[in-house]
């Protein structure tokens, strides 16, 4: 999933200052899993806000809405009603949900975003969550034992382990396990360790956001 | 404010906090009456937002008892009630709000005693930090 | 010749080479480096000039190689891939060996946590060992990485790497090296050894590999200036390790100094009889005027000389 974490609270406050109707859109899909951005945190924004403005005395009308997802059209029309009467939408989705809500709903309609956008990862135990994919476009878990080096070694290395591995842990944080020593002992356990004596060459990261902003096209499925 | 009585909100537990409230009114044991009483399952029920909408809603603090740690009858909703309370605490602190008119208590069981002396606690604590702030609030938007 | 540089030369005739290092200011005063320069004249055979080590931000590796070009030294660049891609690279590889310099060390680098620039974004489009197969095709392909664009002009470059046998896991270490040693590495330089049990051990990997037979290892020694130092880096640096006898040794003596360059000269001897070993490579890190003495005591003066060309 997208795992996204909520902004601040001043740094929401501050870019909500100059409206006075505000409507709070949470996303029903990976935000909601995360706990960062569904109906139960938009909840308690929406009150926090609430509380804050009655503290301050200012009138500010607080609208709440969680929609199935941000990221297709079909779920944002239906509601475009409520995003129009607002003067700011909120999005607590991820970046792409924040977008899309202003690409769908027009120019006219400001969307700002009430998360930090962080990762793909999973739900490593309750209330913690790591980063396991970089979205780099070429994927080569194939050759790395099912372990991420692009999303889970901070120097993206694709031939092994550099000299500042130690106790399998990564020289930048004891707190970081070293996905080299994960991708040697799994390799080990299956007998497969010849696999890392062949030479990985530079990777091509053009499929990568260093390409450009990326897009997929089936055609099979266009109408 | 000296005549103050604070609204509280009270979420209790009901195998030891209601329990003790039941042998706090059999010995005939008096409490504050403050309390706008909640009855929980068990605590670990009780999510942060039913916290702040208590105190959106008026209220001027928030009690919470449930069982003693170790002794829940769901095993463990009392530590998952403790650190949201600890949560809530802290979102309602960025709002100005004192995050310490939301309190946790434990009670032992049916100790009557304990129940009405946690309840006097809370009620004289609440007194002490005065109204909600958003009270404060809104009555100076009267006044002015 | 690959190069033609001094240190190759060494090498090849067999003699034991001994390298030195300099790191450049932390700004652009020369006279810096003019002095540490001195120490090391005659003494080594090539200085290894660090790139941001650390990932402080200091002078340039290239800008430093070549002001040591001027003043009649032998620099090894040292190059991470941290601060640059592919495109940065080759540009700055034609830059450098147009200024004389003749021995690159590949490196991918510190993380930039480490460092004065902890905000900064890292590159690492490729890593020390791509590093390598590019220089490498530049050299001997006479093409860019990829092998279609040819090079204008020869780029002869005596190709280094480094080697840790002290970081984890241990058995790969040696996987590591046959992987530099295959991308066509021609020297290599070890994090400093006060292990030497392990570093043994690492070398009889090394040489039942055979892999002594293609490359010139160069131990990497660090004299101790403290007893302080020593525990500190036992604790902080990333990839050390110094056994308790060796710090036992710095916190009691007296001339924690003399001490410090007793046991490096200690470890030189020890080093000298490892089959493989083909030289040391001292990093006397701010403390460049003890180099002339270790080199002294250990017997390794003079230097050979060999021919210019």
């Amino acid at each position: 999933m997208i795992v996204g974490e909520r902004k601040p609270l001043e740094e929401i406050r501050a870019m909500l200052d100059p409206y006075r109707k505000i409507l709070i859109l949470g996303c029903g899909e990976c935000v909601s899993v995360c706990m960062a951005g569904g109906e139960k945190e938009v909840g308690i924004l929406a009150s926090q806000l609430r509380m804050l403005y009655k503290r301050q005395g200012r009138e500010v009308e607080i609208g709440e809405v969680t929609l199935i997802r941000q990221c297709d059209r079909e779920y944002i029309e239906p509601h475009l009603d409520k995003i129009y009467q607002a003067d700011v939408v909120l999005s607590m989705a991820c970046g792409v949900g924040v977008q899309f809500v202003g690409e769908v709903a027009g120019e006219e309609v400001i969307v700002l975003p009430a998360l930090n956008t962080k990762f793909y990862g999973v739900n490593l135990e309750a209330g913690m969550w790591a980063e396991r994919c970089a979205g780099c476009g070429d994927c080569v878990l194939d050759k790395t034992a099912g372990i991420c080096p692009i999303a889970r070694c901070a120097k993206r290395l694709l031939n092994g382990p550099c000299g500042g591995s130690q106790g399998g842990r990564c020289e930048i944080n004891p707190e970081v396990e070293c996905a080299w020593q994960l991708i040697h002992e799994r390799l080990k356990a299956r007998g497969q360790l010849e696999l890392l004596e062949e030479i990985v060459p530079a990777k091509n990261w053009k499929p990568s956001l260093s390409g450009g902003p990326r897009k997929v096209i089936r055609e099979d499925l266009r109408l | 404010m000296g005549n103050f009585e604070p609204k509280i909100v009270g979420m209790f537990c009901h195998y030891c906090a209601l329990a003790a409230q039941d042998v706090a009114g059999k010995g005939r044991m008096s409490f504050a009456p403050n309390i706008r009483e909640v009855r929980v399952l068990c605590t670990g029920k009780i999510d942060v937002l039913h916290i702040l909408k208590a105190m959106e809603d008026g209220a001027d603090g928030v009690l919470i008892i449930g069982c003693k740690l170790g002794e829940c009858y769901f095993r463990e909703g009392n530590m998952r009630a403790f650190k949201r309370v600890d949560y809530a605490r802290k979102l309602l602190d960025e709002i100005g709000i004192e995050g310490e008119r939301v309190q946790m208590y434990e009670v032992p069981g049916p100790m009557g005693k304990r129940f009405a002396d946690i309840i006097t606690e809370m009620t004289e604590k609440i007194k002490s930090l005065g109204p909600s702030p958003l009270k404060k609030a809104a009555q100076e938007e009267l006044m002015a | 010749m690959k190069a033609g540089s001094n240190l190759e030369k060494i090498l090849e005739k067999g003699e034991f080479a001994v390298t030195g290092e300099l790191g450049p200011p932390k700004g652009n005063d020369i006279e810096v480096i003019k002095k540490k320069a001195e120490h090391l004249r005659g003494n080594v055979d090539a200085i290894n000039v660090t790139d941001n080590q650390t990932a402080v931000v200091r002078m340039s590796s290239i800008a430093t190689c070549a002001l040591l070009v001027q003043m009649g030294l032998e620099p090894v660049m040292q190059m991470v891939t941290r601060d640059r891609n592919r495109i940065a690279i080759q540009s700055d590889i034609f830059g450098a060996t147009a200024l004389g310099i003749k021995n690159m060390l590949c490196l991918s680098g510190d993380h930039q946590i480490f460092g004065n620039q902890k905000e900064a974004a890292n590159v690492f489009d490729i890593d020390s060992i791509q590093l390598i197969q590019c220089v490498k095709a530049m050299r001997d392909e006479g093409t860019l990485l990829g092998g279609q664009e040819k090079i204008e002009g020869q780029v002869r470059l005596f190709i280094g790497a480094a080697a840790n046998p002290f970081a984890d896991p241990f058995e790969f270490r040696v996987v590591r090296l046959a992987k530099k040693v295959k991308a066509g590495v021609d020297f290599i330089q070890t994090q400093c050894i006060y292990d030497m049990d392990r570093f043994k051990e690492w070398m009889r990997m090394v040489t039942d590999r055979g892999l002594h037979e293609k490359v010139h290892i160069l131990a990497g020694i660090t004299p101790l200036k403290s007893g302080g130092m020593a525990r500190y880096m036992a604790k902080n640096v990333a990839g050390i390790t110094i056994p308790d006898k060796i710090i036992a040794r710095m916190v009691k003596a007296k001339d924690a100094r003399e001490e410090g360059m007793k046991i490096c000269v200690e470890q030189i001897e020890e080093l000298r009889q490892i089959k493989g070993v083909h030289g040391i490579h001292i990093m006397a890190i701010e403390w460049e005027e003890v180099v002339p003495e270790i080199v002294k005591r250990a017997g390794l003066l003079p230097r050979p000389k060999v021919s210019k060309n």
